[in-house]
């Protein structure tokens, strides 16, 4: 196996062989040196070149160009000379538990979306700069007061609110004659297996709502029992929920699933985006297992330009912006200047009363709660 | 004892598919085949010891493969005490062999290499040992049993060989080049005791060598590789 | 006086030693310092989870382990004595196969196996063993070439059957072989990480897995560190059984150069090497073959939609899974630039430092090997938690990924200079100095230029652990910056979408760059000393 007249021409190809596997190397590098310089969100043709950048860091389901919310952004950056770009970092949970892994060096300047049930945790992270919307101190901006009492020390401003809930596919159940379960205890029964998607409540803050939501109906003992039955029930369990909507859900992912959890202000999505066109809703909503879910923006702590992310959280409560929030993001915004949609209060479904939790009582049970029912229900 | 020879090799050939190139030795056929053994016969009397003269590389070795089973001929057959065992394989063929560089087994003692061929055979625990320590006394390695088989020297590994072939009592014994490459002190000492032992023994024994005076030490008789 | 001078080697010996102590043993106290709080302890050991865990990972590495030494020990039989066609072919695919990154081979079996078998234990336990396949036939492969073939034969001529042989001289003769390949394979399944994560259900938890979840999931800190702090002393204790058992059973066998293998004469063995060898290539093969193949399948039908698309994951548009694979792609070359200079440079100096300096260099290199035996997960968390603060909040630095890959990857620079290194004539150097060079300048004309060859070898290993890396990187990647392990983790969790289909075509990008890589790394195996095995 050992030629030694065969090492000179080894030592001249593998010198070649190096050489090119060097230089491919090092264009690969300075390729992506310029690729990271360009990644932004697009910029609309008139808008003069910029040096400034803000980096909004928020979940998935928030649309990262093409939309009017992406618009409205755009007009911010023609204001004021800022860019503005987008990083997408998973589902509520796993954006929170960057965030924290990343505290005091943050991964962006704002991030959106941290609800009420996650915000204890950020808070005890120190995740945020503390920073209130200067149009909410000034009144300039009008915000329900139950909102604000959620941030008594102003450590983040309350941008939207919404109510998790149980949806379900209408027709799939009407084809088969099937009446669509109203309420928890309908959902262990055996004439609905393995018709639900959850979301992990570890990575997922419509998922831990709607743990929390069961834990509401249930009580601090009696929860477990009911997910264990859940389980039995064949509960399927995914990470997120842009995955458990637009991949395992009937009607919007063509999935096997006609139920999941999401929001109540969801259908009005399915009314408008429906091709062809229609005037029903095609999805329904448990109401009995809405949970209210309040979101956040905050100014991430340690960012090295904590002005331009004031100025962003403080347009991200604007009138200009919140009044988009309706139709792309299918949550009620909190500026009650707005005026909401026809198409959106026509069918989105605002429950008489919405379960929720003392935020105490979550902040010092939650990662319990979220280890048992790792447990219970993952194995 | 019955009045067939003990050992009978008849018309033997075989030829191995070499690259020209390396074939070494031995007529080189037109389809690049090496004819190492043509034909060859050859027969050993019962407690007979045969040498076998030929130098290196002429099929002396194969051969004695080919009658231990190890090595499947083209054609002929092997006899031994009349009975054809071409088709046994070599763990049923009653033949012993002796191999150049002992091939001792380094991870059992001295006496649990003479003991395993007993053991094989289904000889009970305390009379194998018995058998194999007497073994061991008459190739003059009393002491030896719980030795390291690697610290051995050169001659006491061959008679440890030589004691482990022996004691599992085949019906013959082959012995390839059996003290080739020991000094010149050891060799001859060793001659004429390898053959006092293989008469005591009653064995019938086929040997190969390229040594005359070894072959004529040992053995009864003397035959040459290419005169068969 | 014909040594080299002091400052010569505390030159080279500088950088990997500040190197080893700033990343990698700073972040083990600190792990340590993390782990040994009270509260910590007590509430991960008594949380039942904690135990679950543990006994989990122990029984599913034993298993894997022994049925990676049962499927394994036919073949490393066949490979080391039999010559057939195909045969060098079939030990690179076992090579390439044990090379691969754990993502790719998790994602491969995914591919392979039904709906119902994926996720499942059985389809991790099958994935671990195709994995190690290679450690069995390479280690206990090696001794067999090494033992006499007519031992075989001699116990035959005394008596012993074909099964005989095999229990009675084969079998033992290779036991310490067979140990040391077991203690490896179960080293290696223990701290499994990539496979479980992405063909694991996601109850199944390794301790690796759960210090990972533990950390990134709940911001459990402290009890991650118990958990990593328990496996490392499980490590360590598994480890220094090992060495202490193998050396006392350690008998010198007088092994022979390499024995000649041979074709197969008789029929029965003709068919019993076909069998083995055809059933190993089936083995090894499928699981590949099956990536391929998945990675054309989408919803709607077989289409390359998967690779075309390969920059756009959006679920509808203008909203995206926040990975791009493009740019993962990019993010990962990236990284394995910066990682295999880092490695390269750190390996050469460490390289020359220890075949220079004796006992001390003995030492360094000791200390170089040590992340390779520590948990990549555990170097990942600990950079994580101890870069986090000013003045050394390093986090969002450029190179912290690199630098994590390059810790892992210098122990195998480090090993192919050594190699080299040593196996030169130390004659040369005195010709040298009686030619009147100093010993500086006679270590550089004749020590020094033999380094090319072995840092190329070196590089392509540094590249592919670059590439293929998985457990360190998910702690230390931030978001954008993801590479392409972590996407196809993420991509083939989308079970039933073209996403799915498009984890399986960068798994088989990632598989394809390796398997390049791994063949560069055979082609330029130093003819003088032979294989250059990691």
């Amino acid at each position: 196996m050992s030629e030694p007249r065969r090492y000179g021409v080894f030592a001249h190809r593998s010198r070649v062989v190096a050489l090119l596997a060097g230089a491919s190397l090092l264009a690969a590098a300075c390729a992506s040196d310029d690729e990271a310089a360009s990644t932004s969100t697009d910029a609309a043709p008139t808008t003069p070149t910029t040096t400034d950048t803000v980096t909004l860091v928020t979940y998935d389901s928030f649309p990262e160009a093409d939309t009017s919310l992406n618009d409205a952004l755009v007009a911010f950056t023609a204001d004021t000379g800022i860019d503005v770009e987008i990083l997408v970092a998973g589902d509520t949970g796993t954006m929170l538990s960057k965030a924290s892994l990343t505290a005091g060096n943050p991964e962006g300047d704002v991030m959106w979306g941290i609800d009420d049930s996650l915000l204890s945790r950020a808070i005890a992270d120190e995740v945020f700069e503390p920073y209130l919307a200067t149009g909410i101190a000034d009144g300039s901006v009008d915000i329900a007061q139950e909102f604000l009492d959620l941030v008594p020390d102003g450590e983040a401003t309350p941008v939207d609110f919404g109510d998790v809930c149980v949806n379900y596919d209408i027709g799939w159940f009407a084809e088969r004659e099937l009446e669509p379960p109203t309420s928890f205890a309908d959902l262990v029964d055996p004439a609905y297996a393995g018709m639900l998607v959850v979301q992990n409540p570890a990575t997922s803050s419509p998922g831990l709502a709607f743990l929390l939501a069961t834990i509401h109906e249930y009580g601090l003992e009696g929860w477990q029992e009911y997910w264990s039955r859940l389980g039995a029930n064949g509960v399927e369990v995914v990470d997120g929920w842009t995955q458990a909507y637009y991949e395992r859900f009937t009607w919007a992912g063509g999935g096997p699933t006609p139920m999941v959890v999401s929001y109540g202000s969801s259908p009005p999505a399915e009314v408008i985006f429906a091709d062809p066109p229609r005037t029903d809703s095609p999805t329904g909503v448990i109401e009995d297992t809405c949970f209210r879910q309040v979101e956040f923006a905050g100014v991430l702590r340690g960012t090295d330009s904590p002005d331009t992310a004031r100025l962003l959280v403080d347009f991200l409560v604007s009138e200009q912006f919140q009044q988009e929030l309706a139709l792309n993001l299918f949550v009620y915004p909190t500026n009650q200047a707005v005026e909401l949609p026809q198409e959106f209060t026509d069918f989105a479904v605002a429950p008489e009363t919405s379960r929720s939790l003392d935020p105490e009582v979550i902040d010092a049970e939650r990662s319990t709660w979220i280890d048992e029912w790792t447990e219970l229900v993952l194995g | 004892m019955n009045d067939h020879p003990g050992l009978d090799v008849e018309n033997v050939s075989v030829s191995f598919a070499v690259a020209p190139a390396q074939a070494a030795g031995g007529a080189e056929t037109s389809t690049g085949r090496n004819l190492v053994l043509d034909g060859v016969s050859l027969s050993v009397e019962s407690g007979e010891v045969v040498a076998l003269l030929g130098p290196s590389g002429s099929g002396k070795s194969t051969l004695l493969r080919v009658i231990a089973g190890i090595v499947a001929p083209d054609s002929g057959r092997v006899l031994v005490h009349g009975a054809d065992v071409g088709n046994r394989p070599t763990h049923l063929r009653g033949v012993g062999m002796v191999f150049q560089d002992n091939q001792l087994f380094p991870h059992m003692s001295v006496l649990d290499n003479v003991a395993f061929g007993p053991k094989m055979a289904g000889v009970g625990r305390s009379e194998r040992t018995e058998r194999a320590a007497t073994w061991l006394r008459r190739v003059g390695l009393s002491g030896f049993e719980e030795r390291r088989v690697t610290d051995l020297s050169g001659g006491e590994a061959k008679r440890v060989a030589l004691a482990r072939t022996l004691a599992a009592e085949p019906a013959v014994v082959l012995l390839d080049e059996p003290l080739t490459g020991l000094d010149r002190e050891l060799h001859d000492r060793l001659a004429v005791e390898l053959g006092k032992l293989l008469r005591d023994a009653k064995v019938t024994a086929l040997l190969v060598t390229h040594d005359h005076d070894e072959a004529a030490t040992i053995a009864d008789r003397t035959a040459r590789l290419a005169d068969l | 006086m014909n040594r080299l001078p002091r400052w010569l080697l505390l030159a080279l010996a500088i950088a990997p030693t500040l190197g080893l102590l700033v990343f990698y043993a700073w972040p083990l106290a600190a792990l340590v310092a993390e782990a040994v709080t009270a509260t910590a302890i007590t509430d991960t050991l008594g949380r039942a989870s904690t135990w679950k865990v543990i006994w989990f990972t122990a029984w599913q590495a034993v298993v894997s382990t022994l049925a990676t030494i049962v499927v394994g020990l036919a073949p490393a039989y066949v490979l080391a004595r039999y010559e057939f066609r195909g045969r060098t072919v079939l030990v690179g695919l076992l090579t390439a196969m044990f090379v691969l990154p754990t993502v790719v081979m998790g994602a491969a079996f995914l591919a392979l196996l039904p709906d119902s078998l994926d996720r499942t234990v059985w389809a991790v336990i099958g994935a671990h063993v195709v994995f190690n396949l290679a450690v069995v036939v390479r280690v206990v492969g090696s001794l067999w070439e090494h033992l006499p073939t007519d031992m075989d034969a001699a116990a035959a001529t005394l008596g012993a059957s074909r099964w005989k042989v095999a229990t009675q001289i084969s079998l033992p003769l290779v036991r310490p072989a067979v140990t040391a390949a077991a203690t490896i394979v179960f080293l290696f399944t223990f701290t499994s990480y990539g496979v479980i994560r992405v063909l694991g259900a996601p109850g199944t938890r390794t301790i690796e897995v759960e210090v990972w979840r533990r950390a990134t999931q709940l911001g459990d800190i402290g009890g991650a560190a118990v958990l990593a702090v328990l496996q490392l002393v499980a490590l360590i204790a598994i480890v220094s059984w090992s060495t202490v058992a193998q050396r006392r059973h350690a008998r010198a066998i007088g092994l022979l150069p390499a024995s000649g293998r041979r074709r197969p004469r008789t029929v029965g063995e003709r068919r019993f090497v076909a069998l083995v060898a055809g059933a190993a290539l089936v083995v090894a093969a499928a699981p590949l073959a099956a990536l391929v193949v998945r990675s054309f399948s989408t919803p709607t039908g077989w289409s390359a939609a998967a690779w075309s698309d390969l920059g756009k994951t959006e679920i509808r548009p203008g909203i995206r899974i926040g990975i791009d694979p493009a740019e993962a792609i990019v993010n990962s070359l990236t990284n394995a630039a910066w990682a295999t200079l880092f490695a390269v440079v750190i390996g050469a100096l460490a390289g020359l430092a220890i075949v220079a300096a004796g006992r001390a260099g003995r030492a360094l290199d000791g200390g170089l090997m040590l992340p390779l035996a520590t948990s990549a997960v555990t170097i990942g968390f600990g950079m994580l938690i101890t870069f986090d603060t000013a003045p050394v909040d390093w986090r969002a630095s450029w190179w912290l990924v690199p630098v994590g890959h390059a810790l892992i990857a210098v122990p195998f620079v480090v090993r192919t200079c050594v190699g080299v290194l040593r196996s030169v004539d130390p004659a040369m150097g005195v010709a040298a100095a009686t030619l009147g060079a100093s010993p500086v300048r006679a270590w550089r004309s004749t020590v020094v230029p033999y380094l090319w060859r072995p840092l190329v070898v070196g590089a392509a290993l540094a590249a592919s652990i670059s590439l293929g890396e998985f457990g360190a990187t998910s702690f230390l990647s931030r978001s954008g910056g993801e590479t392409m392990p972590i996407a196809i983790e993420q991509l083939l969790g989308r079970t039933g979408s073209i996403l799915q289909a498009q984890g399986f075509a960068l798994a088989t990008l990632l598989a394809a760059t390796t398997v390049i890589l791994v063949v560069i790394v055979e082609r330029l195996q130093s003819p003088l000393t032979g294989r250059v095995d990691p």
